[in-house]
């Protein structure tokens, strides 16, 4: 049967698939669909939680995951357009403006 | 009503130095001077009502403004007590300083740091009257340190003058002289708290009356040792042997606060604890016997350096020594009202010479050598009248104030027996009349041998004499209160009777002492009045170089102490400062600037670099978390 | 191997595998793709299957939720604010040493797999809001979320309206420009500077 932690370790993976995009990509808006993909594994965790364990609390987790996740969105590709309104790109080497 | 009295009196000085305070970096104003002196004023006002009540209904006040340490067994007030002698002390310190804050608004006029100057000057007074009015050793203490501070403030008050060499000026420079003063101070006052503590220790208080009323059940051991240590402390606040050369060369401050400072109030406060906490000295008489030998001695021994110095404010500051030294002698031979008496009464007369000195300094444009003064009194009278009079006080002439006073503590080493004391008191009487007058005669009678193409002698101004005046008044008078001061003081005080035997000589033993002091006045008058001879064989002599350098005695501190200590520090300086302190703290510095340094190149402002280092960190801490679980 | 084959033949089983391999291999084409509608289009359908997942373990109120907010909403606002941007164009950017990449990455999935691989010790996991039998599971959801998690709701929803206004803020200022036409407006300028400094 297909336990638990079957469905840990395909979000584990998923997770870490995310995490290889955040550190390998320099475009923002790529950046942003990585964070995405990390969300979502962490969804599935939740989901497989509450379900082996019949609780509501991980769906209740994973419902506020998602509308942060709508919020992140909305703000991020605002702050994403005025960028390229300014600096007429989205590669982070780019904007290194802040160097030490 | 009377508590009011006693807050008035102690706060009125802190108000006016605040107040000065507030102005103490703008130009001269007279004004600052002028509420000053009406708040110093005031507080003389209420003290002197304070002692007229006292003296009238017997009751000290005693006022307990608030708790100032409270821990445990420990309990320290803010306490106030104004008893017979503590409002004695009020009155004489309120009424000459001031006088001397009327008399610096004349005397600093073109000064200017005027201002900052009233500031200092009643924050000292405030700082004397915590120390005389405290009903504890605790707030006697605060005040001790407060009147250090106030004179290291002052007679630093010129600090700008630069460094001398000590055959031009023995005192160096004001920043050195007030250094000289506050450390010496501090040596002594390691003493002093080591005294409160073993009374601490012993007793659990520090109220006077715990701890009197204490005394009988301590061993006498530890009652020596408290009094010998309370005594150092006394040493070096009232400029005592070995600690005595502060005292000559604080003369470096501005003359009113020798005056008021080194004469009339802080250098007595010394005596003021030996009187005060007579009830321990009573029980301790060879503690008592000790302080008794060492006050004759420094009389002798101060006034012999006085005898042939040229300065005339280190001559007067020599005689303020050689007076402290019978002040002591009284307290240790057990005549504590009498040590009062001789204290009020030298405050008197001793304020009066030193601003009479200072008129002189003011007339002479701040030349202080006698040997270039001379036949002043022409330009000068009131001020020699002043002058002359305050120094037939100190030679202890009848009917003048000294007279009463010195006599008596003359009579007393009679009287106990101690012949060695009675003679050497009796020597530096004739001393002590001889070198005031040889200063009074060097300075205003004789030839003018100052420049006169530079030096255009004048009389100070009106108010300012006229300021005076009370003191001259006082020093006249003081004697005739005798016997009521007496009573008065002696229901707190032990009281002392000279015994049958020393009644029986009295007249003998006073006309000895006039002999002797109307003998050092004729002295001075031979040789001095017609102006100077100066008699090079004389001034080469061994004995009259020994005493004009001070015994040698600020050379030898130089030399064995300062010298070596400096070397000692230069040696720390470079071996353990350098060598291991400074560098172990750069080593941390130049650790943290090279990482910092190094670190950051990690701040490339590269968003995506960041997110690596960040996941290099979750990495990092998921690897500890699973390692900590497995071995968990 | 055994138990592999037996679970793969099973409904659930197959779905979860089926599901599994899908949303990897889609997701692995989203972070390495260097075309944004490939990416995009790849991260939308694995969202879509991650829903699958959620039908699976009963959570179907959530996975109608994935649905409707993720591939409806958001997928969609990302689809808008590329209009934006040229999205046709390749993405040209010097991604991080790949070395440094794998092995971070892999070692945050190899510690994640071990830490969620070993069996759970803990017998005394008490489930805080229990679900009910016979009760639907939308309807159960909306009893929990609308009583013991009445507070964080109200919150999310003024953090997605405060969230609508900044994007919308963020995003409109300048909208009657073109950015491309900015972008084009920027370079004729330099254009007109270079020919001055040439006379």
């Amino acid at each position: 049967m297909i336990g638990l932690s079957h469905y840990l370790i395909v979000s584990a993976l998923l997770f870490s698939i995310g995490l290889i995009g955040v550190l390998r990509r320099r475009n923002l808006l790529m950046l942003f669909f990585a964070t995405e993909v990390m969300l979502n594994a962490v969804n599935i965790a939740f989901a497989a939680i509450s379900h082996f364990y019949n609780d509501l609390t991980g769906q209740m987790f994973a419902f506020f995951v998602i509308a942060i996740a709508a919020s992140e969105v909305a703000v991020g590709l605002g702050i994403l357009i005025v960028l390229y309104k300014k600096h007429g790109s989205l590669d982070l080497d780019d904007l290194a403006t802040m160097k030490g | 009503m009377m508590e009011k009295l006693v807050y008035i009196a102690l706060f009125a000085p802190l108000v006016s130095s605040l107040f000065a305070a507030m102005f103490a970096m703008t130009p001269r104003k007279t004004f600052v001077g002028i509420i000053a002196s009406l708040l110093l004023f005031t507080g003389f006002v209420a003290s002197a009502t304070l002692a007229v009540n006292i003296f009238t209904t017997g009751e000290a006040v005693s006022v307990t403004m608030m708790q100032w340490i409270g821990m445990g067994d420990l309990y320290i007030p803010f306490g106030f007590v104004a008893d017979q002698v503590s409002v004695t002390m009020m009155t004489m310190v309120s009424l000459i300083s001031t006088i001397v804050h009327v008399y610096s608004i004349g005397y600093m006029d073109h000064d200017k740091s005027f201002n900052r100057f009233f500031s200092y000057l009643s924050a000292f007074v405030f700082s004397m009257m915590v120390l005389v009015m405290s009903d504890n050793f605790a707030g006697l203490f605060i005040g001790w340190e407060g009147v250090g501070v106030c004179s290291w403030l002052l007679i630093g008050f010129w600090y700008h003058k630069p460094d001398q060499s000590r055959e031009a000026n023995p005192s160096i420079s004001p920043s050195w002289a007030a250094n000289e003063a506050f450390i010496m101070n501090r040596i002594a006052d390691l003493g002093m708290l080591v005294g409160l503590f073993i009374l601490y220790w012993n007793v659990g208080s520090l109220q006077y009356d715990d701890v009197f009323a204490a005394i009988p059940n301590l061993d006498q051991w530890i009652l020596n040792g408290a009094a010998l240590a309370l005594f150092i402390g006394a040493m070096g606040k009232s400029a005592q042997f070995p600690l005595h050369t502060w005292l000559t060369d604080a003369m470096e401050g501005p003359t009113p606060v020798s005056a008021l400072i080194h004469a009339a109030t802080m250098v007595t406060a010394g005596v003021f604890l030996v009187i005060r906490a007579n009830p321990l000295f009573s029980v301790t008489p060879e503690v008592s016997y000790f302080i008794a030998a060492l006050g004759t001695f420094v009389a002798f021994f101060a006034a012999s350096m006085a005898l042939v110095n040229r300065d005339l404010k280190r001559i007067i500051a020599f005689s303020t020594l050689s007076q402290l030294g019978y002040m002591f002698a009284a307290a240790g031979l057990g005549a504590y009202w009498i040590a009062l008496f001789h204290l009020v009464a030298h405050a008197f007369f001793k304020a009066l010479l030193f601003l009479g000195a200072g008129n002189v300094m003011h007339a002479m444009h701040d030349e202080l050598d006698i040997f270039k003064m001379g036949g002043l009194k022409k330009v000068m009278r009131p001020t020699y009248i002043y002058m002359g009079l305050a120094s037939l006080t100190l030679a202890g002439i009848f009917p003048l104030a000294g007279f009463f006073s010195k006599d008596a503590i003359i009579e007393t080493a009679f009287n106990e027996g101690t012949y060695i004391l009675w003679i050497m008191l009796v020597v530096t009487a004739g001393m002590t009349a001889f070198y005031s007058f040889r200063q009074v005669f060097l300075t205003f009678h004789g030839t003018e041998r100052y420049d006169h193409h530079e030096i255009h002698p004048h009389e100070m101004y009106k108010f300012v004499l006229i300021a005076m005046s009370p003191l001259a008044i006082l020093a006249v008078i003081a004697g005739a209160f005798k016997d009521g001061f007496e009573t008065f003081v002696t229901s707190l005080l032990p009281a002392y009777h000279m015994s049958e035997h020393t009644h029986h000589y009295v007249w003998l033993l006073t006309a000895i002492v006039t002999l002797f002091a109307v003998g050092g006045i004729a002295l001075a008058y031979i040789k001095y009045n017609k102006g100077l001879e100066r008699n090079e064989k004389l001034e080469n002599s061994f004995i009259y170089k020994l005493l004009s350098n001070q015994y040698y005695i600020p050379n030898l501190y130089t030399e064995l102490i300062s010298k070596p200590y400096a070397m000692i520090s230069e040696k720390f300086w470079h071996g353990v400062d350098m060598k291991i302190v400074d560098r172990t703290v750069d080593g941390v510095a130049h650790f943290l600037y090279k990482s910092g340094d190094v670190n950051r190149r990690m701040q490339t402002g590269n968003l995506s670099h960041y997110l690596n280092w960040m996941a290099v960190g979750a990495v990092v801490l998921m690897v500890a978390a699973a390692v900590t679980a497995m071995i968990g | 191997m055994e138990n592999f084959l037996a679970s793969l033949f099973t409904f659930q089983g197959f779905a979860f595998y089926l599901f599994s391999f899908l949303t990897i291999i889609l997701f692995w084409i989203t972070v390495m793709s260097n075309n944004v509608l490939y990416a995009m289009t790849s991260l939308a359908s694995g969202m879509v299957l991650i829903s699958g997942f959620f039908f699976i373990l009963g959570a179907d109120f959530l996975g109608v939720v994935q649905l409707i907010v993720y591939v409806g909403a958001i997928m969609a606002l990302y689809s808008f604010a590329m209009m934006f941007f040229d999205a046709t164009r390749e993405i040209k950017e010097k991604n991080t040493n790949g070395a440094v990449v794998f092995v971070l990455g892999g070692l945050s999935a190899l510690m994640l797999v071990l830490m969620f691989a070993a069996p759970i010790h803990s017998e005394s996991i008490q489930a805080l809001y229990p679900m009910h039998e016979g009760v639907g599971n939308a309807q159960d959801v909306g009893i929990v979320l609308f009583t013991k998690y009445l507070v964080p709701f109200e919150v999310a929803a003024l953090m997605l309206l405060v969230a609508m206004i900044a994007g919308i803020i963020l995003a409109g200022k300048k909208m009657d420009q073109s950015l491309t036409e900015i972008m084009d407006e920027d370079a004729g300028e330099d254009e007109i500077l270079t020919q001055k400094d040439e006379k």
